[in-house]
């Protein structure tokens, strides 16, 4: 159970699309207790009003559509039941949602593209995104998120029987944005789930991964790198639900924390329900801290209520540069500096060798070597 | 011409002192062995030479060629032409020998080599070692059996050249081919140029390849008795245990 006093199953019981059955989060709820509420800007309470200036393009290869819809669309809000106050609001305050559907058995040759824009951090946005991969297709999204805002959502990625869907979700937001999102995954029978995410940039951003699974055989796979400067809190809350035999998860995130006030939280949550026989899961989070006044939060919580699982684990580690790595490489002649920006990109880079986009990859890396380098 | 002087050394590590007042110089074109027991300090010299943040030096300088190498960071005593192959070789991970070993030429000789110069360059250090060519691609020591953590340190000493190599106990662990493979290298590099060798081994094995001009036993942080290759030949057969137990 961690450092819960309630077992992680009733912990995320709660999920309503009425914004009334949450009440305003103060701080001392354990899924808020990490988050600067006084920095959301009115997302918890109420007070955010959606006059802010995000917009939203998506491109889409042949083949694929890309319809932004109303908020009577029958597809919105079936994979996924808000959990959390913000989640509500951004639920119950977005216009338009957008729907990207790859059809049955499509393999399009280019990924898909969502990209959002902020405008400004005055006033809020609040949105909702629907990636339906039909049954035996297959699919690559790229989600990136830019300039400025205040901006709450929920993005509901619905992975029909033995399809595949990968995606990248790049947070490389200017200081000021606030964002709180909310990505679903829901697996059917032999589907399978990328998650890459790369959060960057942003005053606060609180991220919440979660995965669950309609039929036996479903695979997901949620890796993440953050990097956090001075000021910065990056929160990441992943909830992983294996209530179908025989899936499995796997969940890597790293992170890289320097300068003061930098704050990095992590939860990694995996519950393994009656049903989930034979589940096979495991969950790491590491944290490279590089000066004082950095902070890292790392809580994984797995909790079992069947007795036959394949495999299930989890690990957490949090600390400095290895002073041995360091003085190897400055025996060899590399200055201090550089030395140290080898093995924190080696660090991180073992993660993002494993984004498969080429183009996508080095931009990670690239925005890497960027906050290497400041 | 190349001169490493070893002026009365004194290391203490966390408030223990453990090297008392070592002397020694080495000239480029000699090859010294300094021989011990285990725990007599033997590492401790080599790191504090290296400036290994762990080794406080008490007393003593350490010159290269007149420059006080204790006074310089680690990275600048490697460019100024030291070198240290480890004991233990430190396992980075996510960092690539291949682009560890560009990046360690390129700040040992001051620019970045041209590619196809240090490919070759590369490919031919590793036949020579018999390492694999997978090894570049691989991460720096992470899984590499013993044997291959040491040839991957000799690659290193032959691609930076430098004027004084120090290599503690590369010999140790190794089977009698790797040990001839890592001794040709060693023997290439003291070929090479105007190079000086100190050789810290345990075993009298190593001195069959690599044939010393000077041999210095170590016991109790300091060198107890200094001779010729003969000295080698008379610890082969009588051990160390005279000199443990004038110390202990
Ligand atoms: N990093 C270290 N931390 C603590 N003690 C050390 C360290 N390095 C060496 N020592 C101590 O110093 C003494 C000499 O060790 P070392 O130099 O490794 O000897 P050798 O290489 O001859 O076996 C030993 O008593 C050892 O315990
Ligand atoms: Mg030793």
């Amino acid at each position: 159970m961690g450092l819960n006093e309630k077992p992680l199953s009733t912990l995320h019981e709660k999920a309503s699309y009425d914004l009334a059955d949450f009440d305003v989060p103060t701080g001392r709820e354990e899924a808020w207790r990490f988050t600067p509420l006084s920095r959301l800007k009115g997302l918890h309470n109420g007070k955010a009003e959606a006059t802010g200036q995000l917009v939203v393009q998506a491109w889409t290869p042949s083949g694929v559509s890309a319809e932004w819809v109303g908020r009577e669309d029958p597809r919105i809000g079936r994979a996924y039941v808000p959990a959390d106050r913000v989640s509500a609001q951004a639920y119950n305050a977005f216009e338009k949602a957008l729907v990207i559907t790859v059809p049955k058995e499509a393999t399009p040759e280019d990924h898909i593209k969502v990209e959002l824009r902020g405008g400004g951090a005055d006033g809020a946005s609040y949105g909702h995104i629907v990636v339906v991969v039909e049954p035996l297709a297959q699919a690559v999204v790229v989600i990136e998120h830019q300039g400025s805002a205040v901006y709450a959502d929920n993005i509901e990625f619905v992975v029909g029987d033995g399809a595949s869907l990968k995606v990248v979700s790049l947070q490389d937001w200017e200081d000021d944005a606030v964002h709180v999102s909310h990505h679903h995954a829901q697996l059917a029978k032999d589907a399978t789930f990328r998650s890459f995410v790369v959060t960057l940039g942003g005053d606060l951003v609180r991220l919440s991964p979660s995965v669950s699974y309609t039929g036996p055989g479903g695979d997901a796979d949620l890796a993440g790198v953050y990097f956090v400067d001075a000021g910065q809190h990056l929160e990441h809350r992943l909830l992983v639900d294996h209530s179908q035999p025989h899936c499995k998860s796997n969940v890597d995130y790293r992170g890289a924390l320097q300068g003061e006030d930098a704050h990095a939280v992590w939860i990694g949550d995996v519950i393994i329900r009656v049903e989930a026989e034979g589940t096979d899961t495991y969950e790491l989070n590491r944290n490279l801290i590089l000066t004082d006044g950095a902070r890292a939060d790392s809580v994984p919580n797995l909790e079992i209520l069947t007795g036959e699982v394949a495999g299930a684990g989890h690990a957490s580690t949090s600390g400095r540069l290895d002073d041995e790595h360091i003085f190897y490489l400055q025996a060899r002649g590399i200055p201090f500096d550089e030395a140290r920006r080898l093995v924190i990109r080696g660090f991180l880079g073992q993660l993002i060798e494993r984004i498969e986009i080429d183009e996508i990859r080095e931009r990670v890396m690239g925005a890497v070597e960027a906050e290497l380098a400041r | 011409m190349s001169t490493l002087e070893i002026r009365d050394l004194q290391v203490a590590v966390e408030d223990k002192a453990i090297l008392r007042g070592v002397n020694l110089t080495v000239r480029s074109g000699e090859t010294h062995a300094i021989m011990g027991p285990n725990g007599s300090g033997k590492s401790t010299l080599a790191y504090a030479i290296a400036g290994h943040p762990k080794y406080t030096i008490t007393g003593g300088q350490v010159l290269l060629d007149g420059v006080d190498l204790l006074e310089l960071s680690v990275d600048e005593r490697a460019r100024a032409g030291l070198f240290l192959a480890m004991q233990y070789p430190v396992e980075v991970p996510g960092v690539s020998v291949s682009n560890f070993l560009r990046s360690a030429v390129t700040a040992v000789r001051g620019e970045a080599p041209k590619l196809r110069e240090f490919a070759k360059d590369l490919k031919n250090g590793m036949d020579a070692l018999s390492i694999d060519a997978a090894f570049a691609q691989r991460n720096l020591n992470e899984g590499f059996s013993g044997g291959e953590k040491k040839r991957h340190e000799i690659l290193q000493l032959e691609l930076l050249k430098p004027k004084i190599a120090v290599l503690d106990e590369t010999d140790s662990g190794l089977d009698v081919d790797a040990l001839r493979v890592v001794s040709e290298g060693i023997n290439r590099f003291r070929a090479s140029g105007d190079t000086g060798v100190l050789l810290i081994t345990h075993y009298t094995r190593i001195l069959r390849y690599v044939k010393p001009d000077f041999v210095h036993v170590f016991a109790g942080g300091r060198i107890v008795e200094e001779g010729g290759p003969e000295l080698a030949d008379k610890l082969e057969s009588e051990g160390y245990e005279q000199y443990t137990k004038a110390t202990a």
